[in-house]
Parts: structure tokens; sequence; C-alpha cells
């Protein structure tokens, strides 16, 4: 199908982008690599009558690092972060998942902010900077103010976005040189939207690990995650975890792959 | 209308599209490129692979005017590139097309492989081109194809 008929706009800077956003309430949606946005529209899911293209805005695909973090704006590629072309706070693990997110052709022009402003549960983003314990940073009509990502998704489609708000930049802290992480995703076929996916970040005594494409938003493993950072048993913890999340409504083979994805991903960042 | 300039197959173009119209249906109506194909329109079959600023994307997931200021490459804007070349004489000689229907992306996503480097084992260009769905499933010898393409192309 084709897209409704729909008004575009490209604004020359944030603040032209909010004022635009706020204008058009309801009806207005931020347009960044469109890889999902799109789609939707062809499918006519969605029918803005205005997109506001922030792809371009210069602080938007701007990178940067400081001693202990690494700024992303929110319009950088997954494929640039794939490639490296921008620094990564990781040691390996966000280029390792933006390579095992939907294909080249998506890579080369959908965006980790779109990403996480989006909060498809199946998505990468959001469980691998949960996992980092990332920041995003928003700017809305009332100005600026951070958000964890952990909690940044509400529910599915659902994030704590505020009307006018637009997430301008990620910042994720560099993990230590003696960090280990894991991240498995399950899905049938390279670059499908996982059916389980499982990120285990864990550094200098401390760890994290969640799981995405839970029905829900990003889901922390607390119990797990204690069991890592202490090289307890973590097969008991998943378990506890799996039955702590009863609202999740996991059908017996969902859990199960949850369960494996998660193990392995602990597997990997304890091996 | 939305005002779009760019540079198509190495043309300046200058054009007021509506903003509605994919860049899909701006290069097949507009423009008779109808090497760019489209099969599922929601970035799914790859079918409609085009190159925007020299890298691979679904013509079918961008809107036109948001390629303003950018260049856009279609399969007939590569019929001199040397990497398709040798890969058209490949997927000629492994017989790595049936309908036909999958083939333009094919070519512009394997090229994408072999330039980046990405084509050095069955593997690699399998997980390459699952972003490219061929409905005759004549995958054997389009990976063939691109195998030995990317033998014979030195980078």
């Amino acid at each position: 199908m084709k897209p409704a008929a729909v008004e575009y706009l490209r604004p020359g800077n944030l603040g032209e982008a909010i004022t635009a956003l706020v204008g058009g309430g309801d009806e207005a949606r931020v347009i960044a690599g469109g890889q999902s946005l799109v789609a939707l529209m062809n499918l006519r899911v969605a029918m803005p009558a205005l997109v506001i293209d922030i792809a371009r805005l210069p602080e938007l695909i701007a990178a940067s690092e400081d001693g202990d973090a690494v700024t992303l704006g929110a319009c950088v590629t997954h494929s640039a972060i794939e490639d490296g072309q921008v620094p990564d706070p990781s040691r390996g693990l966000m280029p390792h998942a933006a390579a095992s997110l939907g294909y080249r052709a998506i890579r080369n022009r959908g965006t980790i902010g779109g990403s996480l402003a989006l909060a498809d549960p199946a998505a990468e983003w959001p469980a691998v900077l949960s996992a980092l314990d990332a920041e995003a940073v928003l700017h809305g009509p009332d100005g600026r103010r951070s958000h964890r990502c952990d909690g940044l998704a509400t529910g599915v489609f659902e994030t704590v976005l505020r009307p006018g708000e637009i997430i301008a930049a990620v910042r994720v802290r560099k993990l230590s040189g003696t960090a280990r992480w894991g991240y498995v995703k399950l899905c049938r076929k390279a670059g499908e939207f996982a059916q389980a996916l499982a990120v285990a970040v864990l550094d200098q005594g401390t760890a994290r690990v969640v799981i995405g494409a839970a029905n829900g938003p990003p889901l922390l493993l607390a119990a797990a995650s204690r069991q890592l950072a202490q090289g307890g048993d973590v097969r008991e913890a998943v378990a506890a975890d799996l039955d702590a999340a009863a609202d999740r409504h996991f059908g017996d083979f969902e859990r199960s792959l949850h369960e494996v994805a998660a193990l392995r991903a602990i597997a990997q960042a304890s091996a | 209308m939305t005002a779009l300039r760019l540079e198509l197959n190495g043309r300046a173009v200058a054009d007021e599209p509506p903003a509605r119209l994919t860049l899909a249906d701006y290069l097949r109506e507009r423009h008779n490129l109808t090497g760019t194909h489209l099969g599922c329109e929601h970035g799914v079959c790859g079918a409609c692979t085009v190159l925007v600023d020299g890298a691979p994307a679904r013509a079918c997931l961008m809107l036109a005017v948001a390629c303003d200021q950018r260049q856009v490459t279609t399969i007939e804007g590569l019929a001199a590139d040397p990497v398709i070349a040798v890969l058209r004489d490949a997927f000629h000689r492994h017989h790595a097309l049936q309908c036909g229907f999958c083939t333009p992306a094919m070519l512009i996503a394997a090229r994408d492989l072999i330039v980046r480097r990405r084509a050095g084992s069955e593997r690699e260009i399998r997980d390459g081109l699952a972003g490219n769905i061929c409905r005759c499933t004549g995958y054997t010898n389009i990976v063939a194809a691109i195998a030995a393409a990317a033998e014979s192309v030195k980078i």
C-alpha cells in the first residue's frame, strides 16, 4: 500500500523541530531513519498529517566522548555503530548488537534514537542500552532532561516521552577494561526481529542481565544479575526472575526461549 | 509539495513531488526507473534496494522528499559499474535468476557485500543476503554466483 497524504517538514535545528512537534499535536510524528514509521505509513497503520524529519539535524548526528562516557546523537545510524564510525563505550557489545539488527539496508538508515523512541519490545537497542544502564537525553518544550534507558519504555510502543519531547542523544558510560558481556538474539533468520533477546554486562563486581522481546519493556533479571555479579547459581535465579514476571504472560515455549537466551548470555559474560 | 533536489544516477534532478510519495514510487513513476521493484512495501523483501549516498537503502522505506540533497543510484545507474559487471557475468554463468524479480536488488546487495568485504564465505553471503528474498527460492545459485564474483573482484 501507499502512505496517506502527509505534510513534510525538515527543520533546521532541534528547537524548530520541537516547536513543530508541539504545534502538530497528535497528528505530527518525528521521522528519523523512517525504517519503522514509513513501513507503518505504507500499511496505513500510521497516518500522521505531518512528519518532521530530524535525521540530518547536526546536533543529533554528532558523537562525542569524554572521560567517563560516550554520547551518541539520536540519529546516529545502526551501521555507523556497527562499523565503528562512532566511539564505542561498550567494548564491542554495541557494534555486535548493531550488526544483528535487521538488514544492512535498514541499518544504513535506522537510528539508535528512533529505535528507543518507538519502543518495539523486540528491538535490540532498548535492551542493550538498559543492560549498559545508559541515559537518554530528552529535549522538549520545557527544556532538557535525562532519563535512564531502563524505564524509558513503559509498555509496548509506549515511552515516558511527553508531548513535544524528542530523544536527542544517548549517553553510555564506558565499561572498564575488565568488563565482560554476553549477547544472545534468538530468531529464525538473520536480521529478523528477536523471538528472545538477552544481554548480560558484568563490570567490576556489578552485573545487569536484561531480556528483550519480553511482551513489554526490557526486563531486568534482578536475581540473575546478582548471581552473575557474585558468581552464584544463575540457573535458579533466571527461573526465579521469569517466575516473578507473571505480568508478561510468557507461554511455555516463549519462557523457555528467554531462559535459554539469558543463560547463554550469562555464560558468555562469565566465560 | 516539497522541493527536492537530488543527484539521480549522476544527473542533477530538481522536482517537487508530493510528500507521501516513497522513493521507490518516485523512481518508477517519475523517472521510469523500473529496475527498482516493489514487493512487500514494508521493508521485508528487499526488492526495492537502491543506493542512497552510496549505501544500500530500502526505497520503499524512504520518502522521496527525504532524499533532498542526496545521491541516489538505482540498478540502471550501475550499468557501467565494474563490480556489477562481474556480478552480472557471474549471475549469468551460475544461472542465478529465475523470474528475475529480485535480481536488481540482489545485485545491489551483493555489490555492497563485496565492496565491504563481507562475501568471504557462504555463511557470510547468506547472512548478508537475508534481507533480500527470492520467491523462486533460487538461493543456491545466487550464493554461488556471489562467491564466484567475490573471488574475481580485487578490491
